[in-house]
């Protein structure tokens, strides 16, 4: 599975693409820590764009990355997933620890909250 | 009801026939016409089953999973997940909302709660020390593209 990773300041920006289940969570999961553990940055953004698929191990990827970040008062949000997915995220209650977007987060992540719930 | 249509499967239990097993139940409901919704709420449905039998079921070990999918008259769908692994000794509990077995907290314990809320039945039937078996049913409504006997 795809996954691009940048930083800006202190915010990580995870890209994750193709289809997220228990197969490749794993992986996504030691890549995306092992930056989170360096940078401690405030914000994660997990863009959700090119992801075609997911179960609830990606619930479950979301909820551990949470846990880790809430460790040094991080915040995790989520943009662009699609309405399948979100189906998933509404089910599991997810707004609850992270808020949702509909909009891509490169340009100002502030300005591009046009969706506050899923 | 009548079948109109079946396709069996077993595959071993490697985390990467996962995307196999429910690409191919998509392909399969696929004839009935759904929506792109009723396709997505099935594949995870069964990424959910297939999911549970690898990690749960035979854990560390490699076991053989089965999939015995039918096609009902009135657009039914009905897809059996089935193990030969350790089984659940307590269904019920293993099916509330994030109740999990996994020590790690990476496993949400919402795979029965995301199959109720995107299947209209989940059936489960366990014995420990022998295996799992859950029954997925859905009526694909949308489209309405009904298959009759003669198109099988």
């Amino acid at each position: 599975m795809p996954l691009k990773l940048y930083t800006k300041e202190k915010q990580v920006i995870a890209c994750l693409a193709g289809e997220i289940d228990h197969h490749g969570a794993g992986r996504l999961r030691e890549e995306i820590d092992e930056t989170l553990e360096r940078v401690r940055p405030d914000r994660l953004i997990l863009d959700f764009r090119d992801v075609t698929f997911m179960d609830s191990s990606g619930i479950g990827l979301v909820m551990g990355r949470y846990r880790l970040i809430r460790e040094w008062e991080g915040a995790v949000e989520i943009h662009n997933p699609s309405p399948s997915i979100k189906k998933v995220m509404r089910l599991a209650g997810l707004d609850r620890i992270a808020s949702i977007h509909s909009s891509p987060p490169q340009s100002g992540v502030n300005s591009d909250k046009t969706e506050a719930k899923v | 009801m009548k079948t109109l249509n079946e396709m069996k499967l077993s595959f071993p239990s490697r985390s990467a026939n996962e995307a196999f097993s429910r690409t191919a139940l998509s392909a399969f409901t696929a004839m009935l016409d759904p929506t792109i919704e009723e396709l997505a709420d099935i594949k995870t449905a069964v990424s959910e089953a297939v999911t549970n039998a690898i990690v749960h079921a035979y854990g560390k070990k490699i076991g053989i999973v089965y999939i015995h999918a039918k096609i009902l008259e009135a657009n039914r769908i009905v897809i059996r997940i089935r193990d030969t692994g350790c089984g659940i000794e307590d269904v019920k509990q293993a099916m509330e909302p994030m109740y999990t077995t996994c020590a790690t907290g990476e496993r949400s314990g919402l795979g029965f709660a995301v199959m109720e809320a995107f299947m209209d039945k989940v059936k489960v039937r366990s014995r420990p020390g022998h295996g799992t078996s859950v029954t997925l049913e859905k009526t694909i409504l949308s489209k309405g593209a009904e298959l009759h006997a003669d198109h099988c």
